[in-house]
């Protein structure tokens, strides 16, 4: 989680600074989702994340130093700057893409319970995705198929009660719990701050889908505490109330973590202020690998269209 | 042709073949049990339920569950039934299945076949814009069968485009695994005066009006380039070289269409050889509409072709 946040604010700082080409979204605020859901699987376990998505790949299992070189366009990015913040993707890891449409990796994830199901693999697979994509139609098409054929899928929605720059409660009824119900699905809402609670309540969900159960719903409620994306203030201007947002930093996931863990002797405040000092300079030293790195060659821009043919045997 | 295997059943013997050969072969598809177009007769029966899956009217869904169960080591075939459900899924087709390969740096392969049959809305062009996704059109049983084979085949999402008028036609199934490919055209008939490019549907209406062109000495050679995406350009600039003359036939709309594509390419790589502008032959930009002599009205037919090439030939 302090690995993630780190993460996040030196990307604001380089924006901020004209350093990053193209869009950001940031999760800080929501690190506590990607951390406990991530923590509940195993590395060969599937996800499909969103526009928001750093954090995933991050709690995923990925290597930032490549991340960084994927945000800058270069040659040691995870996908050799074809794929940019909206589309990272580390197979390796089971991070099957972030993505830049709303819901999009609903379906995909949908497809990888299935194949999982039917080659009597014990994987899991998870769909990260927002309050806003529980309004898109792939939602309720894959809440039916998963159902129907008893997927092992856990549906994660990130509950950050914005839908771009619109409160989510302006533009929907009902909750996600009621949309989920109808399908015979089990869903739980909780505090998505609160690691330990996302922890516990994901594993449980992956124990039952992994031993046959089918899919769930766990909405997590949370908050970002930046834009929709960043640098959205120069069109967007301020449409979430001030208090609200100063309310939310006061319930910081990480600071709640820490206070538990100390208090449960787990770990000492040394320890953490170790651990803040080191993943601070290993998210410095990931952005220096990235502006060392080559950018991708220009004849990178043609491959990867088609893999080789295969149809003549 | 009223002999020999019927087009929807060549596509079938594809599928089925492929599935024996591969079980990670799996087809989903609406009504994919009762087989309404015919393709998937059989299949139920011979591979189960769990294998031939039946499904709920949610094409987006299904698109792209496709995507998701190709990278987690599944063959998937989706049956769409009719290609105008593509526009359904736009989002699953153009940016997930297309892009994922690419902007992933080349770390997936996704070998997944989308087929539907098509006729008044030909979606070709759109789909091959996309980049990442190969589009196939068959014009007889044998390539239904063979390149049905090679596109399940083929490590990448190709779109699989069946004539929905030669579904119940019938011809002879070539043996030979050279046929197994994609991106080859075919030459359909040689001729020393002019080549038609013709495309699915279009080639027997090109073939019959090579017949009476024949006879007023009017030599026809035909094209069939059975792949729309990635397109065997040589198998057309070899043709033009020779006879100089050049009429691409299409079936989709006239701007932004295929044949302007391959009239384009004709006309910047094979310039010099031509003796005549190159000409285009497909139905106007407007919608089809319902009424059968709207329909005929607007689209390309055996007549339309015969004049075409007499104007070229000047024999108008």
């Amino acid at each position: 989680m302090i690995r993630i946040r780190s993460f996040e604010e030196s990307v604001q700082k380089l924006f901020t600074q004209g350093k990053l080409p193209g869009f950001v979204h940031l999760c800080i605020g929501q690190e506590a989702v990607a951390a406990g859901v991530c923590l509940a699987l195993e590395s060969t376990d599937q996800i499909t994340s969103n526009h928001r998505g750093h954090g995933h790949v991050i709690a995923k299992g990925g290597d930032v130093k490549r991340m960084f070189a994927e945000l800058l366009g270069k040659s040691d990015g995870y996908c050799g700057g074809k794929g940019g913040s909206m589309h990272i993707v580390d197979f390796a890891s089971g991070m099957l893409g972030t993505n830049g449409i709303v819901g999009a990796g609903i379906p995909i994830a949908t497809g990888a319970a299935f194949a999982n199901k039917y080659l009597n693999s014990d994987r899991v697979a998870v769909a990260f995705f927002g309050d806003g994509a529980t309004n898109q139609g792939v939602f309720f098409e894959a809440m039916n198929m998963s159902a129907l054929w008893q997927l092992p899928i856990i549906f994660i929605v990130e509950n950050n009660q914005y839908t771009e720059w619109s409160r989510t409660g302006d533009l929907s009824v009902g909750t996600t719990i009621s949309r989920a119900l109808p399908f015979g699905i089990r869903a739980s809402s909780i505090d998505g701050n609160d690691f330990v609670a996302v922890r516990q309540t994901v594993g449980e969900a992956v124990m039952r889908a992994r031993a046959g159960g089918g899919p769930e719903v766990v909405e997590c409620m949370t908050y970002r505490w930046h834009g929709h994306n960043e640098g959205e203030e120069a069109f967007a201007g301020h449409y979430r109330p001030k208090e609200e947002i100063e309310a939310w930093k006061k319930r910081d996931p990480i600071e709640a973590l820490i206070v538990h863990l100390i208090a449960e002797k787990i770990i000492s405040p040394e320890e953490v202020e170790k651990m803040r000092s080191e993943e601070k300079s290993l998210v410095d030293r990931a952005y220096e690998f990235a502006v060392a790195s080559k950018p991708s060659d220009e004849s990178e821009a043609l491959t990867d269209v088609f893999a080789e043919q295969g149809g003549v045997k | 042709m009223n002999t020999g295997t019927y087009f929807v059943t060549a596509m079938r013997d594809g599928i089925a073949q492929a599935m024996r050969e591969d079980k990670t072969v799996v087809l989903f598809g609406e009504d994919a049990d009762k087989s309404v177009m015919g393709s998937t007769k059989g299949l139920i029966e011979e591979f189960g339920k769990e294998r031939v899956i039946n499904m709920p009217l949610s094409e987006a869904t299904m698109v792209g569950l496709a995507v998701g169960a190709a990278a987690a080591g599944l063959k998937p075939i989706i049956d769409l039934m009719v290609s105008s459900f593509f526009y359904i899924t736009m989002d699953q087709i153009a940016n997930q299945a297309a892009k994922l390969r690419y902007m992933s740096g080349g770390q997936v392969s996704l070998p997944i076949v989308y087929f539907a049959a098509q006729h008044s809305e030909n979606p070709h062009p759109t789909l091959a814009q996309q980049a990442g996704i190969k589009v196939v059109i068959p014009s007889n049983s044998s390539d239904a069968k063979n390149l049905m084979l090679a596109s399940i085949r083929d490590p990448n999402p190709v779109v699989f485009l069946q004539e929905a008028v030669l579904g119940g036609s019938r011809g002879p199934i070539s043996e030979d695994l050279e046929e197994i490919r994609l991106s080859v055209g075919r030459l359909v008939r040689s001729g020393a005066d002019l080549t038609v490019f013709a495309v699915g549907r279009t080639v027997a209406m090109a073939q019959k009006a090579a017949e009476v062109l024949e006879k007023e000495n009017i030599s026809i050679e035909i094209i069939d380039p059975r792949t729309i995406y990635p397109w065997d350009k040589q198998i057309v600039l070899s043709s033009v070289e020779k006879t100089g003359r050049f009429l691409a036939v299409d079936t989709s709309r006239k701007t932004c269409g295929f044949g302007g594509e391959v009239l384009a390419t004709v006309a910047t790589e094979a310039f010099s050889c031509l003796k005549v502008a190159p000409q285009r032959l497909c139905p106007p930009d407007t919608p089809m509409p319902f009424a059968p002599h709207l329909e005929k009205f607007l689209s390309v037919s055996e007549e339309k072709i015969i004049l075409q090439v007499r104007k070229m030939m000047g024999r108008s």
